[in-house]
C-alpha cells in the first residue's frame, strides 16, 4: 500500500474520532451549565471544556472570554481551529477524497454525506434545541462511519492503519480529559461526595459515554479512584487508555505479520500496553496521577511518531 | 441543420424510432422525476469537476441529460475505421518528428510549426519509445454536420479526460431506465477499464516482470480531474499515486509503500509535460518527480501517453492533419476536417480579419472553450479586441467556419428541445493492437443556441449508445 493511503486512512479515522469527541464534550458541558451553580461550583465549564479540547492556547488567541456563545462557536464551526467539528469533517473529507479507491463505497457515503449535512448547519445553530440536535447528529455520523468501517472494509493493512488512527486518537482524548479535570479525581481535596463533586464525576464519565458502564462494572457509586480505574486500567471499557493499547498492539501486530516485519511501533506499543497491564491504581494514585497521565500523553505521543516513521512517511 | 433524432427533415432516423416513440409515451414528470434522481446519483457518487478560478465551484456537477444519443452499428463502424487511421498517423507524425523528420523535409508540414512549438521537447529527439506508440490514450473531438459523414474538431493527443462519464453515464441510465435497454440492444462500455489496463501492460519496458507494475498519476485533489483520475485507479485496481509517492533512484522510479520501496513499470500519468520533472521542465512545479525523466531515458519506465505528444494536437497541426494521413498511410482520411484558416499565413489571415463576424477564432493551444470567440454571437467590442489580438500574434490563432453542429434532442426548462452535441470517443494504442469501446463522451451545449459544449462553460453530458448490429 502506498504510505500516503496509509497515512490518510489513519488521518481520516483520527478527524471522525476527534469530531465525536469534541461533540461529547459540548454536549457534558452543557449538561453541567444547567445545573444550579450549587451543584457544579463556580468554576468556569467553558473553559474547562476548551482545555479538555486541547486547545486552550489557540482558543484564547481568538477570545477573551470562554462562554457558551464562544467556546460553541470554536469548538464546533470556527474555520479557524483546526480541530472544529466543522474542520474535523472537512479533514476527514479531505482524506477520504484522496483514498477514494481503499474506502468502500459505504465508508464513502458515510462521509460524504456527513461532509453535505454539515452546510446545512452553516454557522451555528439558532438555538439551544438545534445545537442539541446537531450534537447529536455529529455522534450518529461519527458512529455510522466507524460502523460502515468495522463492516464493510477487507481485513488487511487499509483497515489496520485507519484503526491505528481511531485507538491513538481516542487514548489522546481520554488522557486529555484525565489530565484536565484530574485534581477532581484526587482524594480528600474536598469533602468526597458531596454533590459538587458528584456532578463532575459523572460529566467526566459522560464525555467518554462511561456512566452505564461504570455502575454495571462496580455497583457502587461514583468513587474518584475508581472513575480513574475505569478510564485508565479497564480493559473492558472501550475507551481505557489499556483498553486503546490493547487494540494498537493487536492492530500493530497484524501489519508486522502482514510485511514479515516488527519494528520500533510495535516494540513501543507493547511496551505502552505493559506498563498498563502492570499497574494498580492505588500505586497510580501513589507515585501521582498527573505524573502517570502526563507520561502517557507523552508515550502515546511518541507512538504516533514512531507509526508515522515507519509506515507514513 | 442536422438533428440526430430528426434529420434534416421531419423523418425520425431509424436508430431512432423506438426512442422517439418511447419518448412520446412517458409522462414529463416521470423524465424530471428520474433526472432529479440522477441528479441525487451523481452528487452522492462524488462525480464532480471544479471549475478553475470559481472558489464557490470546487466541486461542481457535470448537468447529465437522461435522453441518450444514438449511434446505429453502421455509422460506429465508419467512424471506428476513421479513428483507427487518424491514431496511426498521430502516432507516426510524432515519431516523425521526434527522429527522421521526412514530412518536415518533404516540406508538408511547415518546420517552424514543430521547432517554434512551446510543447515541442527537444528532450524527446531521438528518444525511443516502446513500440513506437506515442499516444497511447486519445480523445479525438468528433462533430456532425450532415448524415453522410464525421468530421474531427480537435485531436486530444495530451491527457484527454472524460471518459469516467461515459462510464457513469451507462451505469446511471442503466439504474433509471432498465425499461429503454430492453428496446434497444446496446453495445457495453463497461470493459473500457480492462482495454485499458491491457493496453498499459502491453507498453511496458523489457525490464518489467510479466505482472508489470502500473500507476496512474494525478496531480493531486484540487486537480479539476481528480475524479476521473480516482475513479479509474479504482476501475483499473492500480494505485493512485501523486508526485510525492515517486522517487527515483539510479534511473528507475520506485513508489513510497508502507512496506518500502515498490518498483514502478508503467505511468498513466494525467499531469502535463510541464509538470512532469522539476529538474527538466518547470522548475517550480511541486506536482512532478524530480529524475523522472531521466529515468524515461533510460528506459526504465514508460510513460502514457509519451511526452511531447503536443506537437500532435495543437489546432495549427490539425489544419495538417489530412496531408499527415496520407503521407504516413498513403489513404485519404476516412474523417473529414473542419476547414480551418490558418492566421499565421498572411492570405489566410487578412480572409479572417475581414470575416471574423462570421467565424470561429480559436487560441492554437487554447482548450476548455476558454480564449476563443464565436463571431456571430459576439458584440462589437469583443470583435474590436480580438482583432487587435489577432494582428499582434497571428501565429497563435486559427479560424474556422461557424459549424451547425448537430442536434439532439434534450430535457430543458422548456421540456424537450434539440440542443447542439459533440462526440469524444477514446481511442487506446497497445503493442498488440488498437481498441476502442464502441461509444464515447457526448456533450451537450445545453443554453439554446450555444454552440460550446464544455462542462466548464455550461455544457452538460449525455450517455451515448452505440447500437449492436
Amino acid at each position: 500500500m502506498l504510505s500516503r493511503t496509509a497515512d490518510n486512512l489513519y488521518w481520516l479515522a483520527r478527524y471522525v474520532e476527534r469530531a465525536e469527541y469534541i461533540a461529547r464534550i459540548l454536549d457534558t458541558t452543557l449538561r453541567l451549565t444547567a445545573l444550579p451553580l450549587a451543584y457544579v461550583g463556580t468554576t468556569n465549564e467553558w473553559e474547562s471544556a476548551v482545555a479538555t479540547a486541547g486547545c486552550a492556547g489557540a482558543f484564547f488567541e481568538n477570545y477573551d472570554e470562554a462562554n457558551e456563545e464562544t467556546v460553541t462557536e470554536f469548538l464546533a464551526f470556527s474555520t479557524a481551529n483546526p480541530s472544529s467539528i466543522r474542520n474535523c469533517f472537512e479533514n476527514a473529507r479531505l482524506n477520504a477524497r484522496a483514498v477514494r479507491t481503499a474506502l468502500t463505497i459505504e465508508m464513502w457515503d458515510a462521509i460524504n454525506s456527513a461532509w453535505l449535512e454539515l452546510k446545512r448547519w452553516g454557522n451555528g445553530p439558532s438555538s439551544r434545541e438545534e445545537f442539541a440536535r446537531y450534537l447529536r447528529w455529529v455522534l450518529t455520523a461519527s458512529l455510522s462511519f466507524d460502523g460502515s468501517a468495522y463492516r464493510t472494509m477487507l481485513r488487511n493493512d487499509a483497515y489496520w492503519f485507519s484503526r491505528l488512527g481511531v485507538y491513538i486518537e481516542r487514548a489522546d482524548n481520554t488522557a486529555r480529559i484525565l489530565d484536565v479535570k484530574y485534581h477532581l479525581l484526587l482524594p480528600a481535596i474536598e469533602k468526597v461526595g458531596g454533590p459538587l463533586d458528584y456532578f463532575q464525576w459523572s460529566s467526566i464519565l459522560r464525555t467518554v459515554s462511561a456512566l452505564t458502564a461504570y455502575h454495571w462494572v462496580y455497583r457502587e457509586n461514583i468513587k474518584p479512584w475508581l472513575v480513574a480505574d475505569l478510564l485508565i486500567l479497564k480493559d473492558e471499557m472501550p475507551r481505557s487508555l489499556a483498553s486503546c493499547y490493547e487494540n494498537l498492539v493487536q492492530n500493530l501486530d497484524r501489519i508486522a505479520n502482514a510485511y514479515g516485519r516488527q519494528g520500533p511501533a510495535q516494540r513501543h506499543a507493547r511496551t505502552v500496553r505493559a506498563r498498563l497491564e502492570n499497574s494498580k491504581i492505588e500505586d497510580i494514585f501513589q507515585n501521582g496521577l498527573h505524573e502517570f497521565i502526563d507520561e502517557f500523553v507523552e508515550d502515546n505521543n511518541r507512538l504516533g511518531t514512531a507509526v508515522a516513521q515507519q509506515y507514513l512517511l | 441543420m442536422f438533428d440526430e433524432m430528426n434529420g434534416s427533415g421531419d423523418a425520425v432516423r431509424p436508430a431512432y424510432s423506438e426512442l422517439s416513440t418511447w419518448l412520446g409515451e412517458v409522462k414529463p414528470d416521470v423524465l424530471d422525476f428520474r433526472r432529479r434522481e440522477a441528479e441525487l446519483l451523481f452528487r452522492r457518487i462524488g462525480i464532480t469537476f471544479a471549475v478553475y478560478g470559481d472558489p464557490e465551484a470546487q466541486e461542481r456537477l457535470i448537468p447529465f441529460d437522461v435522453i441518450p444519443r444514438i449511434i446505429s452499428a453502421k455509422e460506429w463502424e465508419l467512424l471506428k475505421r476513421g479513428l483507427e487511421q487518424r491514431v496511426k498517423a498521430i502516432n507516426a507524425y510524432i515519431k516523425d518528428v521526434y527522429s527522421r523528420r521526412e514530412i518536415l523535409k518533404a516540406g508538408i508540414v511547415p518546420e517552424d510549426l514543430v521547432f517554434q512549438n512551446p510543447v515541442f521537447r527537444p528532450e524527446m529527439n531521438g528518444q525511443k519509445v516502446p513500440h513506437d506508440i506515442y499516444v497511447h490514450i486519445a480523445g479525438i473531438d468528433i462533430i456532425r454536420l450532415d448524415g453522410d459523414s464525421f468530421y474531427v474538431l480537435e485531436d486530444n493527443a495530451r491527457t484527454p479526460s472524460g471518459v469516467s462519464y461515459m462510464l457513469e453515464n451507462r451505469e446511471i441510465m442503466l439504474r433509471l431506465f432498465p425499461e429503454l435497454f430492453s428496446r434497444y440492444r446496446v453495445a457495453p462500455v463497461e470493459n473500457y477499464p480492462d482495454e485499458l489496463l491491457a493496453t498499459l501492460k502491453s507498453i511496458a519496458p523489457q525490464s518489467a516482470s510479466s505482472e508489470p507494475n502500473v500507476v496512474l498519476l494525478t496531480p493531486g485533489v484540487y486537480n479539476s480531474a481528480y475524479y476521473e483520475h480516482s475513479f479509474l485507479a479504482d476501475k483499473l485496481g492500480i494505485e493512485l499515486v501523486e508526485g510525492r509517492d515517486l522517487v527515483v533512484k539510479s534511473d528507475v522510479v520506485y513508489m513510497r509503500t508502507t512496506e518500502g520501496l515498490k518498483r514502478v513499470d508503467v505511468i498513466y500519468r494525467r499531469i502535463d509535460d510541464d509538470f512532469l520533472d522539476p529538474l527538466v521542465f518547470r522548475p517550480d512545479s511541486a506536482l512532478g518527480v524530480p529524475g523522472i525523466m531521466s529515468a524515461y531515458h533510460a528506459g526504465s519506465v514508460t510513460l502514457a501517453n509519451a511526452v511531447g505528444t503536443g506537437v500532435a494536437d495543437d489546432k495549427a497541426v490539425y489544419s495538417y492533419m489530412p496531408e499527415i494521413v496520407k503521407f504516413y498511410l498513403g489513404e485519404e482520411p476516412i474523417l473529414k476536417n473542419v476547414p480551418t484558416w490558418r492566421c499565421r499565413e498572411a492570405e489566410h489571415l487578412s480572409y479572417v480579419l475581414d470575416n471574423i463576424e462570421e467565424l470561429v477564432v480559436k487560441e492554437v493551444h487554447g482548450s476548455g472553450g476558454y480564449g476563443m470567440l464565436i463571431g456571430p454571437k459576439s458584440d462589437k467590442a469583443t470583435i474590436a479586441a480580438f482583432r487587435a489580438k489577432l494582428k499582434s500574434d497571428p501565429k497563435n490563432f486559427i479560424a474556422q467556419p461557424t459549424l451547425a453542429l448537430s442536434t439532439c434532442p434534450t430535457c430543458v426548462e422548456e421540456g424537450i428541445a434539440p440542443r447542439h452535441v459533440d462526440l469524444r470517443p477514446f481511442v487506446l494504442s497497445g503493442r498488440d493492437r488498437i481498441r476502442i469501446v464502441p461509444g464515447g463522451l457526448t456533450r451537450v451545449a445545453l443554453k439554446k443556441g450555444s454552440l460550446v459544449v464544455n462542462s466548464s462553460q455550461g455544457g452538460g453530458t449525455k450517455d451515448t449508445w452505440v447500437l449492436d448490429g
